[in-house]
């Protein structure tokens, strides 16, 4: 197969797939970061020696990830405890620390939370004070950027576990055109018995398509769709789709929401709530397109079509007129 | 990909693409007597591809990409691409290798029981492991030492060894001229020739065997010997494995198997000869 095509059949149909292009389907996985998922979904499934070794040394590390990940989530959570304020996981965080089934196989990079706004300014502190360094230069471009537009401050690492933290406000950039109401993402957010919280299973939805539609070139985008096929799975049923489109709604996001169910039941087979979803579109083609240009070598494909997803992400981000400020100071400086 | 090549090295079976042919005639022609994958199947792709499209023709510039890369490796010239091939394979194994616990060490093998040599870059394992390799050792790696960590068996990892510099003209003096790859003037670590292990080195590199000493040599000293410490071991070894935290409570537990398991001696050699000469002791003493 010439694209990623069969990466994403194996995954939504891992008894289907027989014998196929094995090289191939590692590395595209592999490229994908998603070869701990694959590796949990083929588990069981004939395949060659050599390919069950790969998989079985996937799904051990993947219970490696996930407990670093947990612990990284647990570090946050004492350094912030004295705040006394909600602290949101986000993404892969907390698929793992809810124990959601989009977190099986699932890599995490970066710890990603939620915190009020007015509470960003201590947060900072607090971490700062617990280890995690600024990886920007404090009084440069990016970090004046970050702080005055983006949706998250500007990210730390921690001196010691060398892992990143991204601290966000909302989900969207504030120069987007839709404003995602935040107060309501926290509002609305759930209590584990960690006493961490995580958003309520529509906004983790909406907050999954604002950032694979909303906010970027769409990199990565198989993993980020494979966590929506996942977890509408884990959570469909009537009244989910109908808190789903009031969601959407409510936060300015219906289109990409929209986009993000048919997207997943064209590449996933995901069964999804149709008034949600919506009628298909002629670009559905073209995302579907992006999503799956890679090839069995792992190597990017369709540069034309990735660079004009580039471009949209941009165009998406900000102003025109801010755009090409923002464009003129990257590259002059 | 337009050219490719698969190698089989001990265990490891890899996949090479290349959007030039130099890079895998040279590799073809090193890696000539090694088996292809019996299963026809490989473990890890590596890619040579041009940094930017156009630079598959003007100023050729080999970027070393595959299923892991390094975001900010600095691409070779295409005159390197042999080079870069193995870097790229290397780099496979220190990021992607999650089987064995994988130390940066050289490994070789007599009567079923294995040396392993680590040290810094300069130490002179490769050499000292090439020159064993050709009296009477077999070679089961010059880079990367594979510990099973079931079974606590060292796998051999036999690819082309990597000669640099004053290496070379050592190995040139003792091997076959056949078995040598082209010489490779000014890369980024000196000069590089690699050289093919021997017939014996290759026939068993599918077979396994016991480690018996941890050897961490230092050349350019006056002769020394020294005994070191399990906790100093330990703390050596986890600096030279790429990925002991990634296999975690595994990694730990096979780790300190093999420190606990065997000796460790720090040697300091001035030349290769008095080497030869100390470890011919260690294995009279082991075989006492």
């Amino acid at each position: 197969m010439k694209n990623a095509k069969l990466l994403a059949r194996a995954l939504s149909d891992p008894a289907g797939i027989g014998d196929c292009d094995w090289a191939g389907l590692i590395s595209a996985a592999r490229a994908e970061q998603l070869l701990g998922s694959l590796a949990f979904r083929m588990e069981g499934q004939a395949v060659p020696a050599r390919v069950e070794a790969i998989f079985e040394a996937a799904r051990r590390d993947a219970a490696r990830a996930r407990t670093q990940a947990l612990w990284e989530a647990e570090m946050a959570r004492r350094a912030l405890a004295p705040l006394g304020i909600p602290l949101i996981l986000m993404k892969g965080t907390a698929f793992h620390a809810a124990n959601l089934d989009a977190a099986i196989g699932r890599s995490v990079g970066d710890l990603d939370i939620m915190v009020p706004r007015e509470n960003l300014d201590a947060v900072e502190s607090a971490l700062l004070a617990a280890g995690w360094e600024h990886v920007k230069d404090k009084a440069g471009y990016d970090d004046a950027y970050y702080r005055r537009w983006m949706h998250e401050l500007p990210p730390l690492i921690h001196r010691t576990r060398d892992r990143m933290i991204d601290v966000h406000h909302t989900i969207l950039p504030l120069t987007a055109r839709p404003r995602p109401d935040a107060r309501a993402l926290i509002d609305s957010s759930v209590a584990l018995e960690s006493g961490l919280r995580i958003l309520s299973p529509a906004d983790i939805i909406v907050h999954a398509a604002a950032h694979l539609f909303a906010d970027g070139d769409l990199a990565g985008g198989l993993r980020n769709l494979w966590d929506i096929d996942r977890l509408l799975r884990e959570w469909a049923t009537p009244d989910f789709w109908r808190a789903l489109g009031e969601r959407a709604r409510l936060h300015q996001l219906e289109g990409h929401v929209a986009r993000a169910l048919r997207l997943s039941h064209r590449l996933y087979a995901t069964p999804v709530g149709e008034t949600v979803a919506g009628r298909p579109r002629v670009t559905d083609r073209l995302f579907e397109a992006r999503l799956l240009a890679r090839n069995g070598w792992g190597q990017e494909k369709r540069k034309a079509l990735r660079f004009a997803f580039y471009l949209r992400s941009h165009w998406l981000r900000m102003p025109p007129l801010m755009l090409a400020r923002h464009l003129w100071i990257k590259a002059t400086r | 990909m337009r050219h490719r090549l698969s190698i089989q090295i001990g265990p490891v079976a890899f996949r090479i693409g290349s959007a030039w042919k130099a890079p895998l005639d040279a590799l073809a022609g090193l890696y000539a007597d090694y088996p292809k994958p019996a299963d026809g199947l490989t473990d890890f792709t590596v890619r040579l591809e041009p940094e930017k499209p156009w630079r598959r023709f003007i100023r050729p510039s080999v970027a070393i990409r595959g299923d892991y890369c390094l975001p900010d490796a600095t691409p070779m010239s295409l005159a390197h691409g042999l080079l870069a091939a193995e870097m790229g394979m290397n780099l496979q194994m220190a990021l992607g290798q999650k089987n064995y616990l994988l130390l940066h060490a050289a490994t070789v093998e007599k009567d079923g029981r294995a040396l392993i040599m680590t040290g810094e870059s300069g130490a002179g394992k490769s050499t000292l492991a090439a020159l064993l390799g050709e009296r009477g050792w077999r070679l089961m790696g010059d880079e990367f030492a594979l510990l099973d960590l079931d079974s606590g068996l060292l796998m051999p990892f036999p690819r082309a060894v990597s000669l640099k510099n004053g290496a070379i003209r050592v190995m040139e003096a003792e091997v076959d001229p056949a078995r040598f790859g082209p010489r490779l003037e000014a890369t980024p670590k000196g000069e590089i020739r690699h050289m093919r292990p021997n017939a014996d080195a290759l026939a068993r590199m599918g077979e396994g065997a016991r480690p018996a000493l941890i050897l961490f040599p230092r050349f350019g000293e006056d002769a020394a010997i020294r005994a070191v410490g399990a906790a100093e071991v330990f703390m050596r070894l986890t600096q030279a494995s790429t990925n002991y935290v990634a296999l975690g409570r595994r990694g730990f537990d096979a780790l300190t198997g093999l420190i606990a398991a065997n000796p460790a001696l720090a040697i300091d050699y001035p030349d290769t000869d008095t080497a030869l000469g100390q470890i011919g002791g260690f294995w009279r003493e082991l075989a006492a």
